[in-house]
């Protein structure tokens, strides 16, 4: 991971924009952020938002289908001996098919999450742009 | 003999853990775990390492041994050891380790300021390690008992002094790279046999449960080493030298009847090929079709896999020796990166679990007598491959599982005598981290000792619930609910924890006679877990005006991405702050 220099801080007022270099421009909105004020508070409860949204739907979607399983073969006790490739329904899903869909479901959710801290650092230098 | 390759391969499996523990020491401090050699140390070495210290006696031996004793429902244990980490990605991993945190009681004094929540959730992360811990004793215990007959102690006191006098001196734990490797052991020592097992199962024509009767296909010779209560259904012949029905045999022809029948400490017993398989009180008798077909077996409800559900899928975030392992990533994206690798390591290993199970039903029934189905993985390369082949396999399958007890047990003693240490014993530095880690040890080890008849997977099970009812509601609502208190946070580990806590305890040592009720106290988590979260909410919400100052400042530390280089407070010195060598 390569280490992003913090750089050296410089003080300005807001109706000056020096000619800062780009990394002084996202560091300037993250300060609204580290200091509490009301903006920084707007930008990252969008960001909490979002991931929170992200990580329940991922959560609910996957671990909830999986887990209404056992009401399916109360309901349905056929599809309990259903075979399948030679061997149970049950047998297939929670004892193989299970594990690819977690590491993939897992993988998709890992990119959507990065996507959206990078969605929210563009949007914090665009806004500082303005 | 089958023992004699056993004893050496975990002869050697103890001999490297400890000689890599010591030499460990060394590698640690210059290429220091948590330092400089962190950000060095990749996603992929991180999953192994987690990989490694979380594939327990449970795991390895308890899983099988439950699906070759009660069939399709014992799937969800593995389906949820894994989901587990899922949940964990999705909601937990990357801000927990932007917290800083290596321990939960370091997460709920960050989040909170609150010392009284640090020492709530200390209290319950020992007492969770120590469940977790104790059947990993009793499983060193079983597996040196069913490969060499050495008594139950034996295991238990190997595996105690081996893992205290490691960690008193500091190495094996810190050493990421010795965990990667025990995963990868772990993963060859169950892997290779059940190569050879498939080979020899479908050699003898590939039989399952459904096409063949339940029953020893083979004279079968059976020791009883405790005294236990067996149900028959149909008349048996036997040869029983030992105690049957308070009545003494040597070496003599008996029949059993119908019905139930003691058999004593010590009892030989030898069932003839094709002679129905008598089994122990606890564990019903079931046919194969009740055995693959989910809810077959009568006994199990849906509530009872609905709180198997809820108890492991919310329960991994809260267990101590996996909390203590996300801290080596370097930062949030690598958290969620390793997180997802483990998923797949993990989904590599439990894929093997099923058909061990199946094969033990097959071919090792008469642990259905003892109902020490756990060591069915132990026997099967003996019984289905034999020769020199299956001793080797055999001793594999040994070393397998003493590299499980010794690297889970390392990882739980590390992170309890990490949480004593820093509350108790702060001042006395190292000697007092020493302490920590006997202490951590002494507690199961003397339950260990006393104690034969529990299961693996209950007290795993109760440790699963434990922490979902109380540590998951914290870590979940301390990193996404900005309104939680202190007194809230408090309120709600306390109830959660200790309602799970003592329904378990119940169940552990009394069985109620009413059925729901015995299922609704060895099952807790369904109803304990909503409890504990919502007490936690109440509480937060009757006491909300004492929010802790600076939580937005808190909050960006954990949720912004690192690339912004945010000044909200900056991640903590391990080294000064831990006492670790």
């Amino acid at each position: 991971m390569t280490e992003r220099t913090i750089p050296h801080r410089v003080a300005v007022t807001r109706t000056a924009t020096p000619n800062l270099g780009r990394g002084d421009r996202i560091y300037l909105v993250a300060d609204e952020i580290s200091a509490q004020t009301e903006l920084g508070d707007v930008y990252l409860r969008s960001l909490i938002a979002s991931q929170l949204r992200l990580g329940l739907r991922t959560c609910l979607s996957v671990c909830g289908t999986f887990a209404l399983l056992p009401l399916v073969f109360v309901l349905f006790p056929r599809l309990g001996t259903l075979p399948v490739f030679g061997i149970g329904l049950p047998w297939a899903v929670l004892g193989v098919l299970v594990y690819p869909v977690f590491v993939v479901t897992g993988w998709l959710y890992v990119r959507r999450a990065e996507r959206n801290e990078q969605a929210f650092a563009d949007h914090l230098e665009y806004v500082n742009q303005q | 003999m089958n023992s004699a390759y056993s004893l050496v391969a975990v002869a050697f499996v103890v001999l490297a853990t400890v000689a890599i523990g010591m030499f460990g020491v060394r590698i640690s401090r210059t290429t220091s775990d948590f330092l400089v050699a962190s950000r060095a140390v990749t996603p992929w070495q991180n999953a192994a390492a987690i990989g490694g210290e979380y594939l327990s006696a449970a795991s390895f031996l308890g899983v099988a041994g439950l699906i070759f004793a009660y069939g399709a429902d014992m799937l969800w244990f593995a389906v949820g050891y894994t989901a587990g980490y899922l949940v964990l990605l999705t909601l937990v991993a990357a801000p927990l380790r932007r917290s800083g945190a290596y321990t939960l009681p370091d997460f709920a004094e960050e989040r909170l300021a609150s010392p009284t929540v640090r020492h709530v959730a200390s209290l319950l992360t020992v007492g969770i390690g120590w469940l977790y811990l104790l059947p990993q004793l009793q499983g060193a215990g079983l597996t040196l008992y069913a490969v060499a007959g050495l008594p139950a102690w034996a295991g238990a006191v190997v595996v105690a002094v081996v893992v205290v006098v490691n960690v008193m001196a500091g190495g094996m734990r810190s050493v990421t790279f010795v965990q990667a490797f025990q995963f990868w052991f772990k993963l060859a020592a169950l892997a290779v046999p059940l190569f050879f097992l498939v080979i020899a199962w479908r050699a003898d024509g590939a039989p399952t449960p459904l096409s063949t009767p339940h029953e020893f296909s083979v004279p079968t010779t059976l020791t009883v080493w405790v005294d236990t209560t067996v149900e028959v259904d149909q008349p048996t012949q036997v040869r029983v030298s030992g105690m049957v029905d308070s009545r003494f045999s040597a070496d003599e022809a008996r029949t059993l009847e119908p019905g139930t029948h003691q058999i004593a400490a010590d009892t030989r017993i030898v069932f003839a090929a094709h002679s129905a398989v008598p089994h122990v009180s606890r564990i019903p008798e079931i046919t194969g079709q009740q055995w693959v077909s989910p809810f077959g077996g009568g006994e199990r409800s849906v509530y009872v896999v609905y709180s198997l559900i809820v108890a492991t899928f919310l329960g991994v975030m809260g267990l101590p020796h996996v909390v203590v392992r996300f801290y080596t990533n370097p930062n949030g994206r690598a958290a969620r990166r390793t997180t997802v690798i483990l998923l797949g390591l993990l989904g590599v290993f439990y894929l093997q679990l099923p058909m061990y199970g199946l094969l033990g039903r097959l071919y090792t029934p008469q642990l259905l007598v003892t109902g020490r189905t756990d060591v069915t993985i132990l026997l099967l390369p003996g019984t289905l491959v034999g020769g020199l082949g299956g001793s080797l396999l055999s001793a594999l399958v040994a070393g397998g599982a003493f590299a499980a007890f010794l690297s889970t047990s390392s990882g739980l003693t590390m992170a309890i005598a990490g949480v004593l240490s820093r509350t108790k014993l702060r001042r006395f530095g190292i000697t007092g981290f020493r302490l920590a880690a006997a202490g951590a040890m002494a507690v199961p080890l003397s339950m260990a000792l006393v104690s034969t008849r529990l299961s693996v997977a209950d007290v795993v099970g109760l440790a699963f619930a434990v922490a979902a009812s109380s540590l998951c509601p914290l870590v979940v609502l301390g990193i996404w609910w900005r309104r939680l208190t202190a007194a809230g946070a408090a309120a709600g580990m306390i109830v959660g924890g200790s309602l799970a806590f003592a329904a378990g305890l119940v169940t552990l040592f009394s069985t109620p006679d009413i059925g729901w009720l015995r299922d609704l106290l060895r099952w807790p988590a369904a109803w304990t877990v909503p409890i504990g979260f919502g007490v936690m909410v109440a509480v937060s919400l009757a006491t909300r005006h004492s929010v802790p100052d600076g939580v937005v400042r808190l909050m960006a530390r954990l949720h912004a991405p690192e690339s912004l280089g945010l000044r909200t407070g900056g991640e903590r010195d391990p080294d000064r702050d831990e006492v670790r060598t």
